[in-house]
């Protein structure tokens, strides 16, 4: 019995923007669960009171003056875009 | 059955940062040729990283600090992750857990209908204040939508209060309020017009008297202060007009419009929210030294409250005039200086008088800001003496005042050049009023008769011969010892 | 003389210093190389002859006015993940088949200023997510030791460029394994280095609490000189560490190589699933260690079986949310739909390949509410007990040595269908990832006619110290002068 439903393969899907066919849908949820199986050995340790390691670096406090640095030109900010208007991005609306 | 509105509010602050959260890009984004302040940063490039700015982080915890937050010393920042057209890297750089500032609270007066009398003072708690970046800007033109990401990345401050407030007057005591800090502190001009300060309401009615919390309705798009008050007076009687019903109010969003002085429904995203947050890994913790957040206080200006009190105090003024004074953190700072000038040989309300009234008038009419005003504080002064030691009289002052607020020249040189010097010179008077005397024999004979208000009259003639330099008082006081003596 | 395009980058330099040899006629040998074995192998993406004589010309010049930067005029392959303004850069990846960067990636710009000249771009799995270089969305590079087999991965284009003579030295990046496991693979060596080491502003995101960039050359010196000319604090990456950085060729070579070195011996790196011909080429690595001087001793990694799922968990969680940035508006392909919501989906569906889809899908759901605690959180806090393992190991030992991966280069299409298989490939260099340390993979002899590599394990900053032990190993073997039989075809 896969863990994952087709209904929350369709729901992470959307939450990631993803569009996937019915076969990939099917796949995931095969692919997916087995990982996930897999990583069930996580639950065999004993987590209680140990702290995350988001990053394992030694630092803090990286920050930078407030100066301003030149921008890029309008036009090379523009360049890679599939679509523009006069000098701003376009995108089709957003319907709501 | 009577219900009280249980309102909480979200506001965004624009801080007026040189450069952006994340880049060294131009903070500057109102106004500007849309994407001419982008980078590879904040336009979301692949490879590139964000770097905090420092001053930024100085602005939220000073705004924390005068909200009257812990500062906490260990903060994270977190991806908040959405797909939207202006938001460059599908996330936005935001704080979760732990925020910057967090358990404070606003002092709020809701008594503005009563200028002179202290207002009620309320305490709103503020729940957190932290710091994230804007997004890009989209306008919608047939079917499209249009992207400047030139506010994308500018440094936000988030300020979220309790469920506190409740009405739309203090709603809108809140607004101001906070505005006038943010002001104050100098870390955003806390323009509602330009975007610079935004606000989210939310906002559920429930029985008086009850503990429960009613179904929350958000409100958005309110853009000035105005809507602030207005979106939430219409609210709170939509949803009474509901309840009163026997209907439900339902958990929707809200905008308002204004032209039209309604709310509507705005519809949802077409799905539930899950932001996914994290702990952000392009960015190490900041832990920010106790030391450091002490010079950060100890750096605080002198906030509205306490500066009211202290012109109470030490300038004898009244409530009103210092809450007038102190409203803007310039105006207060004008009537200061002026205040030091004049030193002890002028009464600081005297001053006050000046500043509130022949000051605000002309900015009001003219809508000019209290920095673009070309009289300097010592020009004031100087008038004010020049009123006061007889140099000139009302009038004259007025006139000179104009003057100055055309040209922002000194008192003195006007004065001088129009001659408006007050003769107070009895000497140089008493012809001019033996003239008066025998141009007018029927008012001499008037008074002579025992009417004593036809003085006023006589005195007027003197100030019309002399163009108003006459100074009243001696002019009057001649007028009775020659009227007496030629009996 | 042998062929230019096969020297050392520290013979080339010698070369160069001397006046043997141009710059230009070092360039032209490799890309005439690259033109006579790349339709076999298949390592770049993009070849850049022109720019790269033309940087070689200029190299020249600054030579003939008395320049002599470390690169001074070397042809360096870099991976297709990393940034060169104005040269298009895919990451293996359709969504940026055409992405144009106006910025140099902070190691571009100090390899340029070094002189360096840049051959091309090599292929990658798509945004670096794969062990074999078969997520490539454009084609699949061949091992040059058998063109049936994967080079490994994801920088399999950069180990099979610079074994196969297209390239005097290469830049790869490494996730999980991306630069080690390739090199182990193609018989080269590479360099994992301590996280925070190296820049990673303009390298395209992938786990952006594990991803370093890193050296794959013929030899241990050459990943001490490019090390060296990477290496170093940025203002532009906030994870980038503010410590001086050594003369790693001079650091190397100091001292009495591996005699006196304690090394430790994980033994959870010797159990299960390796193949047999990598167990004794690597029980035969550790004999010579020991013959020179090293001091074996057996160390634990108790929570190393935990490695495989907390990394999967954490990199694919990071890289769900780095990768929310290609949705066709800025930059990339784009699908358009009549409105923007199907546009996201779309253009997504028809811009990522399955294995980049795959770990979205995964990174999304443990992120995703009512799952963080229990995946994502859970795997930051099983990432704490490896990181106390490791700090506990280095309190006994100088180094580590291990296989570098359990197998030699599997068969084109051996693992492609089956996630987990080759998640599973990455064993032994997860780890490093994790706990943010430093590792290099080195040749150390031959299973079946394919390389295998040992891995050398150091604490954070401990470059020169694997260095030194890897240094010392090298010099007693001859693993890494052998090079595969290619024929050469012009096209």
């Amino acid at each position: 019995m896969p863990k994952l439903t087709l209904e929350e393969v369709e729901h992470i899907a959307t939450l990631a923007r993803l569009g996937l066919s019915g076969d990939e849908k099917e796949t995931f949820r095969e692919q997916l669960s087995a990982i996930l199986d897999y990583a069930e050995v996580l639950n065999r340790l004993d987590t209680t009171g140990v702290p995350p390691t988001t990053s394992a670096l030694p630092l803090n406090n990286v920050m930078r003056p407030d100066q301003v640095t030149p921008s890029l030109p309008t036009e090379d900010a523009l360049a890679n875009a599939p679509d523009t208007d006069a000098d701003q991005f376009r995108v089709r609306a957003i319907l709501e | 059955m009577p219900y009280e509105p249980v309102i909480g509010m979200e506001v965004h602050v624009e801080l007026n940062t040189a450069s952006k959260m994340f880049c060294g890009c131009s903070a500057e984004a109102f106004g500007t040729p849309p994407n001419t302040h982008v980078c590879p940063v904040c336009l979301g490039m692949p490879g590139t990283l964000p770097v905090i700015n420092e001053q930024a982080v100085r602005y939220t915890v000073m705004t924390g600090l005068a909200l009257n937050c812990t500062v906490q010393e260990h903060n994270v920042f977190a991806r908040k992750n959405y797909f939207y057209p202006d938001l460059p890297k599908g996330y936005q750089i935001s704080q979760y857990e732990l925020p910057l500032c967090q358990d404070g609270y606003l002092t709020i007066d809701v008594g503005d209908g009563h200028p002179t009398e202290a207002g009620q003072a309320r305490r709103v708690r503020i729940r957190r204040v932290h710091l994230e970046e804007d997004t890009g800007k989209l306008t919608h033109v047939d079917g499209y939508s249009l992207i400047d990401f030139n506010r994308a990345g500018v440094p936000l401050m988030e300020i979220v209060s309790e469920a506190d407030i409740r009405s739309a007057e203090e709603a809108y005591a809140y607004v101001t309020r906070l505005r006038q800090i943010v002001r104050y502190l100098g870390v955003s001009s806390g323009d509602m017009e330009k975007g610079a300060m935004r606000c989210e309401v939310n906002l559920s009615l429930r029985p008086v008297g009850s503990d429960e919390f009613g179904t929350k309705v958000e409100v958005k798009n309110l853009n000035s202060f105005r809507s602030v008050r207005n979106a939430i007076a219409y609210e709170i009687e939509r949803q009474t007009r509901l309840l009163e019903a026997g209907k439900p109010v339902t958990q929707v969003t809200m905008g308002w419009d204004e032209a039209a002085g309604v709310t509507r429904e705005q519809r949802s995203k077409e799905e539930a929210h899950d932001y996914r947050y994290f702990p952000e890994p392009d960015l190490p913790p900041l832990n920010l030294e106790p030391a450091w957040i002490e010079a950060v206080k100890g750096s605080l200006p002198e906030l509205p409250d306490a500066k009211r009190d202290r012109f109470m105090a030490n300038y004898g003024l009244s409530r009103y005039d210092a809450d007038v004074l102190v409203e803007d953190r310039a105006v207060a700072d004008y009537f200061e200086r002026a205040v030091r000038v004049a030193g002890d040989t002028i009464n600081p309300k005297l001053v006050a008088n000046w500043v509130t009234g022949e000051l605000f008038r002309r900015m009001n009419e003219t809508a000019t800001a209290i920095t673009s005003v070309k009289i300097k504080p010592e020009d004031l002064v100087a008038l004010i003496r020049m009123v006061k030691g007889g140099t000139i009289n009302q009038p004259a002052a007025k006139e000179t005042f104009g003057v100055m607020w055309e040209t922002g020249r000194p008192p003195q040189e006007i004065v001088e050049e129009r001659g408006l010097k007050q003769i107070s010179d009895a000497g140089e008077l008493a012809g001019v009023v033996a003239q008066v005397i025998a141009d007018n024999p029927d008012p001499v004979a008037q008074f002579k008769a025992g009417k004593e208000t036809i003085i006023r009259f006589l005195i007027g003639q003197v100030m019309k011969a002399t163009r108003g330099k006459a100074n009243p008082q001696l002019a009057e006081q001649l007028l009775r010892e020659q009227l007496q003596s030629n009996e | 003389m042998t062929d230019l395009h096969q020297l050392t980058i520290h013979e080339a330099q010698d070369m160069l210093r001397r006046g043997d040899i141009s710059s230009v006629e070092l360039t032209q040998s490799v890309l005439d190389r690259a033109l006579a074995v790349d339709n076999d192998v298949r390592a770049y993406i993009c070849l850049l002859p022109e720019e790269a004589l033309a940087q070689a010309e200029a190299a020249d010049r600054r030579r003939a006015a008395g320049d002599d930067t470390p690169l001074l005029g070397i042809p360096l392959a870099i991976k297709d993940v990393i940034c060169i303004q104005g040269v298009t850069t895919t990451c293996g990846s359709r969504i940026l088949e055409n992405f144009v960067p106006p910025f140099d990636a902070t190691i571009v710009a100090r390899l340029r200023a070094a002189g360096a000249v840049f051959l091309g771009k090599t292929n990658t799995d798509e945004f670096a997510m794969g062990s074999s270089t078969e997520y490539s969305a454009f084609f699949t590079t061949g091992n040059p030791w058998d063109l049936e087999r994967v080079p490994g991965g994801s920088s399999g284009g950069s180990a099979a460029a610079v074994v196969a003579g297209e390239a005097l030295g290469a830049f790869g990046t490494d996730t999980g394994g991306s630069v080690r496991q390739p090199a182990a693979m193609c018989g080269v060596v590479g360099l994992k280095p301590t996280y925070g080491r190296v820049s990673r502003y303009g390298l395209v995101a992938h786990g952006s609490s594990l991803d370093q960039i890193g050296p794959l050359t013929r030899d241990v010196e050459d990943a001490a000189i490019l090390l060296g000319s990477i290496a170093g604090h940025d203002r532009m990456d906030s994870t980038s560490l503010n410590v001086a950085v050594p003369d790693y060729v001079r650091e190397m070579k100091t001292g009495d190589g591996l005699k006196g070195m304690r090394v430790g011996v994980p033994k959870e790196y010797f159990t299960e699933g390796i193949e047999p011909g990598v167990e004794t080429a690597v029980r035969a690595a550790l004999d010579l260690m020991a013959d020179l001087g090293a001091e074996l001793i057996e160390v634990s990694l108790p929570h190393t079986e935990y490695a495989i799922p907390i990394y999967y968990l954490i990199a694919t969680a990071e890289a769900s949310s780095n990768l929310a940035r290609y949705d066709g508006v800025r930059y990339g392909l784009r699908v358009d739909a009549p409105d923007m919501w199907q546009t996201y989906y779309d253009t997504r569906q028809a811009g990522f390949g399955p294995e980049v889809k795959r770990r979205i899908m995964l990174g999304t759901y443990g992120l995703s509410a009512g799952y963080y605690d229990a995946y994502y959180l859970k795997a930051q806090q099983a990432r704490t007990l490896l990181r106390r393992d490791f700090e506990r190991v280095w309190e006994q030992v100088d180094v580590m040595a291990c296989p570098t991966s359990p197998t030699t280069a599997f068969k084109i299409g051996q693992k492609v269908d089956d996630p987990l298989q080759m998640y599973l490939s990455d064993v032994f260099t997860v780890s490093l990832n994790l706990v943010g340390m430093c590792g290099i993979s080195i040749p150390c002899g031959f299973s079946d006619g394919m390389p295998v590599g040992l891995q050398l394990m150091g604490p954070a900053l401990g470059e020169s110290i694997i260095l030194r032990a890897a240094h010392a190993y090298e010099q007693a073997t001859e693993w890494h002068k052998r090079r595969p039989n290619l024929t050469e075809r012009m096209f």
